[in-house]
């Protein structure tokens, strides 16, 4: 396991109150605060672990996104990654930039850079896919390990606790493979601020889809984006029989 | 008083160097000449200061428009991404209320703020800092002072000047000996200058340095009050005097020997900072040990306080931000009388009030943090004013947001009894209000009386001054027929010229009033106290509406998505001070402000021979 490919994606701070445009085009992101997914963060934290234990003798983080990504990536830098890829994309492409387009990229980063193993956010908090991790392993032909609570280290390969629905799924992969992480996995640290500066040195690389030979023309169309309704005021009425009688009236009953 | 007098001179020559009118006020002890080029010294040099100008009735425009913005996209970038982990700290790892009850910060906490790297924010990276300038540096203060104003203390004493001193003039072998220990080297540092009889007064300080026979080492002895960091210093900033007039700065070291501190005060707030005695008993200083040149003792403590004030305003205008949020967030809830409290009026002005108060004094801390960045060596007027005015509204931010809050603003756990405790002392320490206020006066006086004794010299000898003379007539007739004064107006977005034209006028009315002062008083004006403060007061609302005009002039520049609302605050602001500074100006003139000060002056007579008020009961 020499070298490690981590994914990190720019979006919406989490603690952002996210507001639709008028037009209703997509959300607002000008003027708004911008951080990592967090669940890239424990992606970052893992493969940074993996490197402190001399697990990895790398860690690479991409970053897929427009010019501001590179603040991502720094992000990255300054949680001990060694060097950063930076994919541009932007305008109507990044706009409409798709979890297959994300896929292609890595898988085609994760090749030339000879990764031994990528390790991914389980989804973005903002589009909430769910999909990059998978495809990614698919696009490789590689094996899959999603939803990581626990990763280890053993003879063969990686033994993987996996968080399925009521309960814990262990099983055993070889490498290289593509993982992702979920809440529990760890819990990612903060940068020093010392670091932070000494990331400014670190080195990013920039590339274009185009050289990866991965066409991001958007294949979707954005027709409208809206806010959830909005919760309709309750009454408070006076005893059970008013109660019933509201329910009928409603037809619930 | 002339003691007074005296401080205040010797830190205005210190601030401009010029010989400006020091013998229209008292006359100052001689001051040593620095052997060092200083720019500070330069005496021809113009005075760029705002403040300083407006004392002569003019409108110095290059360090005020437009506002300042002295970090490039990247710098500014990088400064965001100190603020998580900065906030990620103050809100998840310290804990203030324990802070509090423990009198001291717990040591996991000290440990994690060393690792985070809090403790060298400006040193160079080569010294282990994280070589940020004094805009990035107040952008994290904010942080500090938003969440635990004792942290803030124990930072700022220090930082700002603990080792400010060393970071400032120290010599190459100094720096590299004692500043990776205080940046990185869990090595805490602190500024002792204040002694139980030596407060305000700080030229007065009786602990005394002695030249040994062999003249390797200087040899300390006294005792310094009120020392923050003072018992868990290992190297202190110490000034001694070594001779009957000068004072000399040493970097002296616990593990010199004969240094010894008292136990930890109990004080009002800041309670987790430690503040104690320290004593020195024939301390040994080696000589190379001595800060800046023999003698200059006070310039360097100066120097190190006014190249520090900018911080305790960014500090306060987190707090004073934090306080706003908690009284927003219950007026926003709180139900009474079937309406939301914040549909009330009483509420709205006290809210409208708090916000004017952050955004004037962040406003006034940014300015002076990125003009000091850009060079500025004409920012101690507008410093001080910076100091006195967010220790002020930090108090009366905090004051209120407990009232908006009632019966639970009162109670502990809504966290801002202690904020307000905390607050307290930033009105005293590091130059106490009063003091500043008076500096502020008579420092602009001092520069303003230069103008007019050029006007003096230059009617003795009219036919030689006739370029300077004919130039200064013009200029009062013109002013005289209500044009060429003062003019904001082009300086400001087209929404807020009706207000830049008032602050203009209250400018041509303060440059006046300073010069009928000094017609009147001539030297006499130093001990004219009710006066200066009528003059501070103005100086301060002045400066405070113009920094106003100009950031949210910026706001508008730049189209930020505030502007509107920024506008909104400097327009009342603006009108608002305007009015009060020519109410404080009327003062200086005004019949019954004579005598209701002739007054006050006997009122505090008696009460003070009596030992008390001296009424007779009614019962």
């Amino acid at each position: 396991m020499a070298r490690v490919l981590v994914g990190v994606k720019r979006v919406i701070d989490y603690a952002v109150k996210i507001r639709v445009k008028p037009d209703k085009t997509g959300v607002v992101t000008e003027g708004v605060k911008h951080s990592m997914n967090p669940f890239d963060e424990i992606a970052v934290e893992e493969a940074v672990k993996m490197k402190e234990k001399k697990l990895a003798t790398e860690v690479v983080a991409v970053s897929v996104g427009p010019a501001q990504s590179q603040e991502t990536l720094r992000t990255a830098l300054a949680m001990g990654v060694d060097r950063g890829i930076h994919v541009e994309i932007s305008g109507k492409d990044f706009e409409l930039l798709q979890p297959i387009h994300v896929s292609k990229i890595l898988a085609k980063l994760a090749q030339e850079e000879k990764a031994d193993l990528v390790v991914l956010g389980k989804q973005a908090i903002d589009d909430d896919s769910n999909q990059t991790a998978q495809m990614t392993a698919a696009l490789l032909d590689w094996p899959q390990g999603t939803f990581c609570a626990k990763i280890e280290k053993t003879d063969a390969g990686l033994t993987i606790a996996r968080e399925v629905d009521g309960g814990v799924e262990t099983i055993k992969t070889k490498v290289p493979a593509v993982l992702s992480a979920d809440l529990r996995l760890n819990t990612p640290r903060y940068a020093t601020l010392p670091n932070i500066m000494k990331a400014k040195k670190k080195p990013i690389k920039k590339v274009t889809a185009k050289d990866l030979g991965v066409d991001t023309t958007p294949r979707i169309e954005i027709l409208s984006v809206e806010d959830p309704p909005v919760r309709q005021a309750g009454t408070i009425v006076p005893d059970v029989d008013a109660l019933i009688a509201k329910l009928k009236e409603g037809g619930h009953i | 008083m002339n003691r007074l007098g005296n401080f205040v001179i010797k830190s205005g020559r210190n601030a401009y160097k010029s010989d400006i009118c020091t013998r229209s006020l008292a006359s100052a002890a001689a001051q040593r000449k620095s052997t060092s080029v200083d720019p500070q010294d330069d005496k021809n040099r113009p005075n760029y200061s705002f403040v300083s100008n407006i004392f002569r009735g003019q409108v110095e425009s290059k360090e005020m428009f437009p506002y300042p913005d002295v970090l490039s996209a990247e710098q500014k970038e990088f400064t965001n991404s100190l603020v998580d982990p900065f906030e990620n700290f103050f809100s998840n790892v310290n804990n203030s209320v324990k802070n509090e009850e423990n009198c001291q910060i717990e040591q996991s906490t000290l440990d994690h703020m060393w690792e985070l790297g809090c403790f060298g924010l400006q040193p160079e990276e080569e010294y282990g800092g994280l070589g940020l300038n004094n805009t990035q540096n107040a952008r994290m203060a904010q942080i500090v002072g938003a969440h635990d104003l004792g942290v803030g203390v124990t930072l700022g004493a220090h930082q700002s000047i603990g080792y400010k001193g060393i970071f400032l003039y120290g010599t190459p072998e100094q720096k590299q000996k004692y500043l990776p220990k205080v940046t990185t080297g869990r090595t805490f540092a602190a500024f002792c200058l204040t002694e139980p009889s030596s407060g305000s007064d700080a030229a007065s300080i009786k602990a005394s340095a002695k030249l040994s026979d062999d003249g390797k080492h200087y040899i300390l002895n006294g005792s310094k009050i009120w020392i923050s960091n003072g018992g868990i210093c290992d190297i202190m900033t110490v000034f001694a005097r070594t001779s009957e007039k000068h004072l000399t700065a040493f970097i002296v070291e616990r593990g010199f020997g004969g240094v010894t501190s008292g136990p930890p005060e109990n004080k009002m707030g800041i309670k987790c900072s430690n503040t104690t005695e320290v004593f020195y008993e024939d301390v040994k200083i080696p000589v190379e040990n001595v800060l800046g040149e023999v003698g200059d003792g006070f310039k360097v403590a100066m120097n190190i306080l006014n190249n520090g004030r900018y911080g305790m305003g960014a500090t306060l205008s987190g707090t004073m931000k934090a306080c706003i949020e908690k009284a927003v967030n219950h007026a926003n809830n709180r139900l009474q009388f079937g309406n939301k409290i914040k549909e009330y009026g009483a509420i709205q002005e006290k809210i409208a009030r708090m916000t004017m108060l952050q955004y004037v004094t962040e406003s006034m801390s940014f300015q002076i943090a990125q003009n000091m960045d850009s060079g500025s060596l004409d920012y101690h007027l507008e410093a001080a004013i910076s100091k006195v005015f967010s220790s002020e509204s930090a108090w009366y931010v905090c004051d209120e947001a407990i009232q908006v809050l009632g019966g639970m603003g009162y109670m502990k756990d809504t966290g801002l009894e202690k904020v307000l405790r905390d607050i307290r002392i930033f009105r005293i320490f590091e130059g106490s209000n009063d003091i500043l206020r008076l500096f502020v006066a008579l420092t602009g006086i001092q520069y303003a009386g230069a103008n007019l004794k050029e006007l003096q010299k230059a009617l003795k000898n009219p036919a030689s001054n006739l370029g300077f003379l004919s130039q200064e007539v013009s200029r009062r007739a013109m002013k005289q027929i209500g044009i060429g004064g003062c003019n904001l107006g082009t300086f400001v977005a087209p929404a807020l010229k009706s207000q830049a034209d008032s602050i203009s006028q209250c400018i041509d009315l303060f440059g006046k009033t300073v010069e009928s002062l000094l017609v009147k008083y001539n030297k006499n004006i130093i001990h004219e106290q009710f006066l200066l403060n009528c003059l501070a007061n103005s100086a301060i609302d002045i400066y405070g509406s113009v920094v106003c005009l100009s950031r949210a002039s910026r706001a508008v520049e730049l189209n930020l998505p505030t502007a509107e609302h920024e506008v909104s605050l400097t327009k009342a602001w603006c009108t608002e001070a305007s009015v009060k500074i020519v109410d404080n100006l009327t003062r200086t003139s005004s019949r019954n402000y004579q005598e209701i000060f002739r007054e006050m002056k006997n009122i505090s007579k008696t009460v003070c021979d009596n030992e008390g008020v001296n009424t007779t009961h009614i019962v």
